[in-house]
């Protein structure tokens, strides 16, 4: 959901502008949590063909996970889902209580 | 994504108009469904619920695989007319409830930033700060001053524009006078049945703040409720 206000970081303008450079784009969202998620669904993460995000999928838990299945995305092609528990000290220190789950949809974008 | 989709979602999102982007996880497909012709999709009732909750998620359709629908809303606004007491409470509540606030009164001693510290107001004629800021249909409208010269032009811009709640403060005397201007205006009866007066919910309030919250209610209801009253 896209609700609050404006913000300058926004994922799918920064990834239009990346596009715009001609950088390679690939894009994560958060599909589905189940327990205590950092992140709610529909979440963004823009990744560029060099590696370089922004944007957030679990608050800095996965997102080096992500980053480096994304540039296997743009390789291939073909989108990938992840799953990923959320490690207890993350889930500790974000004030949940442990063990949450996310699932991650990451695609090419262009 | 295609570019192209990622391109025309961006410019909806630009310019305050809802879509859902439908896309299927299995193949990548996807299609951009825009607010206005979600009634014609294989989902309609899907994404009708969705574009009142704004909810993004899952759909497991029988027999296919998994589609995820993003949803885009555009953030909810609120307008309000009058820089008197009861705004000063609904300013800060409004915005903790994740609207975006607008503050018009043209009388330069109340619209001032001592008694809106965090606010902005704007202290212009309603027409002169909506041309810059124009109403549409994820905008509410309430009128607070209980001036004609002040209220008037605002609620038929409200009404033409398509704001999902536009509410007026005063009597029933009071509103059924305004009606008859309105009226004169040329706003049509439909339009005038639309305004939510007296404004808020019927909670008893008594205070300014009290009747803050009925309005801030009753317009969070509006919202969550779009387009299934009509």
């Amino acid at each position: 959901m896209t609700l609050l206000g404006t913000d300058d970081r926004d994922p799918l303008s920064i990834a239009e502008a990346w596009l715009a450079e001609g950088r390679a784009v690939a894009l994560a969202t958060v599909v589905e949590t189940w327990g205590s998620a950092p992140r709610p669904v529909g979440s963004h993460l823009v990744v560029d063909g060099e590696g370089r995000f922004e944007g957030s999928v679990s608050g800095g838990c996965v997102e080096g996970a992500v980053v480096g299945e994304a540039a296997e995305v743009l390789a291939e092609g073909k989108p990938r889902l992840l799953e990923f528990g959320v490690a207890d000290e993350t889930a500790w220190r974000v004030g949940l209580s442990c063990g949450g789950r996310i699932r991650i949809y990451v695609e090419r974008v262009g | 994504m295609d570019r192209s989709t990622l391109e025309r979602l961006n410019a909806v999102r630009r310019d305050r108009k809802a879509a859902i982007l439908v896309t299927d996880l299995a193949s990548g497909a996807e299609r951009l469904v825009a607010e206005e012709s979600a009634m014609s999709d294989p989902l309609a009732l899907e994404l009708s619920a969705r574009f009142r909750s704004g909810r993004s998620g899952l759909l497991a359709e029988p027999g296919q695989g998994e589609v995820f629908l993003t949803v885009h809303l555009p953030p909810p606004r609120l307008v309000m007319i009058g820089a008197v007491h009861i705004s000063q409470a609904l300013a800060p509540m409004a915005r903790i409830a994740g609207f975006d606030i607008t503050i018009i009164d043209p009388r330069t001693a109340f619209a001032t930033e001592e008694r809106f510290p965090d606010a902005r107001p704007l202290a212009e004629w309603p027409q002169d700060a909506l041309e810059t800021a124009p109403l549409d249909g994820f905008t509410a409208l309430a009128a607070l001053t209980h001036d004609p010269k002040i209220d008037d032009m605002p609620l038929a811009a409200a009404l033409a524009a398509g704001c999902f709640y536009v509410g007026a403060l005063g009597s029933r005397k009071t509103h059924a006078k305004r009606v008859d201007r309105l009226r004169g205006m040329g706003v049509s009866e439909e339009d005038v049945a639309r305004i939510r007066a007296p404004i808020g919910l019927a909670i008893g309030a008594q205070s300014p703040a009290e009747i803050a919250v009925s309005i801030l209610a009753e317009t969070i209801s509006a919202l969550r409720q779009r387009g299934t009253a009509a």
